[in-house]
């Protein structure tokens, strides 16, 4: 069997930040308890001049370095977003020509809420392993909005992944993926409409943990591992306390959740927030760590990687760190993210 | 509508990826893309090239009043930058601290929005830089 695996990928994250309790001041709400009770300190925001497809180029741009290929290698292009800044055109169009990696390729954009970015690695790794193509390119990027005052205005955040999928150079194989779908109402937002709605407590137990801890159970079943065969283990994270509530359920180490656990500090970045937790544990990863990645998309589905990393990774530098790019940042105040989130109609 | 949607697409090679002219005859860079070398005149041979990605502020100034399209996004700055191979361009110098927009400062490219002339319109993107720090 033809293999697949990750040969380069790149990250961007805006450099605005809005605290939990900058927004809660707004609202009269007590900022601390929200942020302990969230596990989310704060947020990254998306300027004015920012959208999916701005973060999706330039995650891309860094991973085509990373690899070290030329972007005409890239045979497709699939792009995971919920933010699309056109209802209808493609986002994986103007990536395409923004790393004049076309005219001959396949394009789409993906949507399955925040696991679509996953949805495009697993596509890629087919096209790879047919021989369809030599090199696919899989990104997750939103810019996600919160209704001004819900409880997911606290979280909704900015930021993306991009992955290259190619069978030569790998820097981690994808041993297996294992994807578990069922039709549950969580989250969803209705065509022409601005904000998401969600309903409330549904979204944890018989969504997110029912997919994650099915999906990963599975996943560990078909490697024929266990979770401390795992160096590292990265799950989608809409808040700093989902990820390890859903780790100690499946037995997993609060370390092992730690370096890929990212929402803490730039928010639920939706499509990226997965893929960011990814990169953020391949820019310290060291040859044969094994890594267990779970996506989850409201809706409902999760998709799990087993990945290995390989000696490639000491070849092969990613253009940002994760941690760097957390660090590049810059406060304003709620006045100023209206403005920047265009909360105002008149924007 | 701030230019036309032809001129928008003609434009997306210069703005998605900096492509300009390299005189071949004597290895001068120029962005936008030139038909002529101002300095080889009819001895120049022009080819398109791919600007660098990286440069310095030669000059640059905040903008308060701003041209109808970019009216919300004031203060902003613009800058004169000169990239690595010497070729200049105009551009806005976002993302940065204040403190850190001077004269010399290292920049590095960024892909964004420019304007879009109404919700309803075409999104128009290309480059912009931010000081690296
Ligand atoms: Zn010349």
């Amino acid at each position: 069997m033809n293999k697949a695996g990750i040969i380069g990928y790149g990250v961007s994250i805006p450099h605005y930040r809005i605290k939990t309790t900058e927004i809660a001041r707004v609202w009269g709400k007590d900022g601390e308890h929200i942020a302990a009770g969230l596990g989310v300190k704060e947020k990254a925001v998306g300027s004015f001049d920012e959208d999916s497809a701005t973060i999706a180029v330039e995650a891309s741009r860094r991973a085509v370095k990373m690899a070290g290929i030329d972007a005409q290698k890239i045979g497709a292009i699939y792009i995971g977003s919920e933010s699309k800044p056109y209802a209808v055109k493609p986002t994986a169009a103007t990536v395409a020509d923004a790393l004049m990696a076309g005219p001959d390729l396949m394009a789409a954009d993906y949507e399955f809420a925040c696991k679509a970015g996953t949805a495009g690695i697993q596509t890629c790794m087919g096209l790879v392993k047919s021989n369809m193509i030599d090199v696919g390119l899989a990104v997750g990027a939103d810019t996600a909005q919160g209704l001004p005052g819900d409880a997911l205005e606290f979280s909704a955040a900015s930021g993306g992944a991009a992955f290259l999928i190619g069978r030569e150079k790998c820097i981690a194989d994808i041993n297996h993926t294992y994807s578990f779908t069922t039709d549950t109402p969580d989250f969803w937002r209705r065509q022409h409409e601005e904000f998401p709605m969600h309903a409330g407590r549904f979204t944890g137990d018989p969504a997110y943990f029912k997919h994650v801890v099915s999906a990963a159970k599975k996943m560990l079943e078909i490697a024929k591992t266990k979770p401390s065969d795992y160096a590292h283990v990265v799950f989608h994270q809409p808040n700093g306390k989902f990820p390890v509530r859903v780790g100690q359920m499946l037995g997993f180490s609060k370390e092992q959740v730690q370096t890929g656990l990212i929402t803490p500090v730039i928010g639920n970045t939706y499509s990226g927030a997965s893929m960011i937790g990814l990169a953020a544990v391949l820019d310290i990863a060291k040859s044969g760590d094994r890594i267990l990645c779970v996506s989850y998309g409201s809706g409902a589905g999760s998709d799990a990687f087993d990945l290995t990393v390989t000696s490639e990774i000491s070849k092969h530098k990613p253009v940002a760190k994760v941690q760097d790019l957390v660090a590049d940042k810059e406060y304003i105040d709620y006045a100023v993210y209206v403005k920047h989130r265009r909360k105002l109609k008149s924007l | 509508m701030k230019e036309a949607l032809p001129l928008m697409w003609r434009n997306i090679p210069e703005r998605y990826n900096l492509l300009g002219s390299r005189c071949d005859t004597c290895g001068k860079n120029y962005f936008p893309q030139r038909k002529v070398c101002p300095n080889c005149r009819r001895k120049g041979k022009l080819v398109e090239a791919k600007m660098p990605e990286t440069g310095k502020i030669v000059s640059y100034s905040e903008v308060f009043v701003a041209p109808t399209w970019f009216d919300h996004e004031t203060p902003y700055f613009l800058a004169i930058v000169e990239l690595d191979n010497h070729a200049t361009l105009l551009t806005q110098v976002v993302d940065s601290k204040r403190e850190k927009i001077k004269e010399g400062a290292r920049v590095e490219l960024l892909f964004r929005r420019i304007y879009e002339d109404s919700p309803e319109g075409a999104i128009a993107y290309g480059y912009k830089f931010k000081v690296v720090s």
